[in-house]
């Protein structure tokens, strides 16, 4: 029943700028929130270590600039880490630091093992090709060549957003922001993938279209199994969909712990600020 | 057999902000035995949910031991215990019941029971069926199960979330203060409800600060005031 982690992480660095002579001990760094005011560098993800486990949703909180998109930009390669360690427990990659791998292999987990959904659709969906064009181009890139059983899967997933058959050959330019979020999270399942990040998926939408994108997330989990990072500065999206929590301020882990318990018990003196503060 | 075991257990709550710390409960001994149904009562502020909330992990505990017998884990400290465990624990093994309703959004009382089975593993079919046979177990009124429950009445929420968690057959579950702001007629169905959950073989603790509600219904009920029980065997 208690398989170890489909991923972990160990201690993920990433900074933006060269750092100097202060800023590159972690003793002498004197630090403005996440930046080093002597040379500019802007420490985004700092000693992040965490698992990640079958089945399971895991959030990620925090307030902008805490480094939660830019950590998930790490574990998809969009961003190269800095320092640290990310293992998938999976028999092609046993025990490997996949951040070291060559780009080619690193696309290669991509299409195979990831799913990401950004929060801006414009960055997950080639938006002059068809919604059905979208998952097709997933679907090759991870191995898919028989043109009707991609088909087959493309339209079942749509169904399974609630995307209308008969408007799959459009553009998602022509569709409204929630459906353009829908099609991304078609495409990002289209390949199967075990691990699944969602990045801020729900900001922006209006609530009864929040409440439709959440519940398909949750039966995806149901259903299909599949691990996810969430991330949100929702607490309310956080508290529906995640079994346990990370909090994230400058950079760094600050507090983790079960869902419930973060919500009513927070421990951290920035989580309780954040958790008092909701209405 | 000791089913759960509360051991020199406290907990206290800091308000960084205020540099405040709150002792909410400090010293408190009792044990369970299997199927039995124990009331913890006390006056408010006493510190009797706070006891509940810890043994379910939603606080987090900081002194003494609860240690719970898991038919997954065998003997297993509640307030050490990894989060995973903490999370099996809760889909198959401790279910946690208040009045306060906290679901996903547009979803059915027949779907949130069905979601409470599906996410044990079990296929849809049998979700259906169970989801039926424990609705109207608990009697949740027919006309009620295909809508959403947030014009629910204080009682009708109450027992869909008996619903929700007693679909689950679980081996302990928490009651915390199911009988606030409920009328007459409503708590005699709580009751009934209760003995229900007991002749199941499900091992009970509940919150009351409802004195004539627990008595006759459980075995045992601890006095926060006395930190101990005070009528021990009474029913059964």
């Amino acid at each position: 029943m208690h398989n170890d982690a489909i991923l972990s992480v160990k201690n993920l660095e990433k900074q933006f700028g060269p750092g100097c002579s202060t800023c590159h001990n972690e003793s002498t760094r004197k630090l403005e929130k996440n930046y080093c005011p002597q040379c500019g560098t802007v420490y985004a993800c700092r000693n992040i270590s965490f698992n990640l486990f079958p089945g399971e949703i895991l959030g990620i909180v925090g307030e902008s600039g805490s480094g939660k998109s830019t950590l998930m930009q790490c574990l998809y390669f969009d961003e190269a880490a800095t320092s640290g360690e990310l293992i998938l427990n999976n028999q092609e990659f046993q025990e490997e630091n996949v951040l070291e791998l060559s780009s080619q292999q690193k696309r290669y987990i991509r299409n195979y093992h990831f799913g990401m959904v950004y929060q801006n659709p414009l960055k997950g969906l080639k938006m002059d090709f068809s919604a059905m064009g979208n998952i097709a181009e997933k679907l090759i890139a991870a191995g898919g060549r028989n043109v009707a059983e991609m088909e087959s899967i493309g339209k079942t997933l749509l169904e399974k957003v609630h995307i209308p058959l008969f408007r799959m050959k459009e553009e998602p330019k022509r569709f409204s922001g929630g459906m353009q979020q829908r099609v991304q999270i078609a495409k990002a399942l289209s390949n199967n993938p075990p691990i699944l990040f969602l990045d801020e998926v729900t900001t922006g939408l209006d609530l009864s279209v929040q409440a439709s994108v959440l519940d398909l997330i949750k039966t995806i989990q149901r259903e299909l199994g599949i691990s996810m990072i969430v991330v949100s500065h929702d607490l309310a999206v956080i508290r529906m969909l995640a079994d346990r929590t990370l909090v994230m301020l400058n950079g760094e882990i600050i507090e983790e712990g079960l869902t419930d318990q973060i919500l009513e018990d927070p421990q951290n003196p920035y989580t309780q600020q954040l958790v008092y503060s909701l209405l | 057999m000791t089913f759960l075991k509360v051991e020199g257990f406290g907990k206290s709550f800091t308000i960084s902000h205020l540099n405040q710390t709150i002792r909410a409960v400090e010293q408190i001994d009792f044990s369970i035995d299997k199927g039995e149904f124990i009331g913890i009562t006390g006056k408010s502020g006493s510190g009797k949910s706070t006891i509940l909330k810890s043994i379910y992990r939603t606080y987090l505990p900081d002194e003494g031991k609860i240690l719970y017998d898991s038919e997954e884990y065998g003997l297993i400290d509640l307030l050490q215990a990894e989060e995973r465990k903490i999370l099996y624990l809760r889909k198959y093994e401790i279910g946690y019941v208040s009045q306060f309703l906290n679901v996903m959004p547009r979803t059915t009382s027949r779907e949130l029971v069905e979601q409470s089975v599906l996410e044990m593993g079990k296929p849809a079919s049998v979700a259906k069926e169970e989801a039926e046979y424990v609705l109207s177990h608990f009697e949740l009124d027919r006309k009620l199960w295909d809508t959403y429950p947030n014009t629910f009445s204080g009682g009708e929420k109450l027992r869909l979330n008996i619903a929700m968690a007693a679909v689950k057959k679980p081996r302990l579950l928490l009651l915390d203060e199911p009988t606030a702001s409920l009328d007459e007629q409503s708590k005699v169905k709580v009751r009934e409800l209760i003995e229900k959950l007991k002749k199941n073989g499900t091992t009970l603790a509940g919150v009351f600060h409802d004195i004539e509600f627990m008595d006759g219904l459980c075995d045992k009920v601890f006095d926060m005031k006395r930190r101990q029980y005070t009528s021990e065997g009474a029913v059964i």
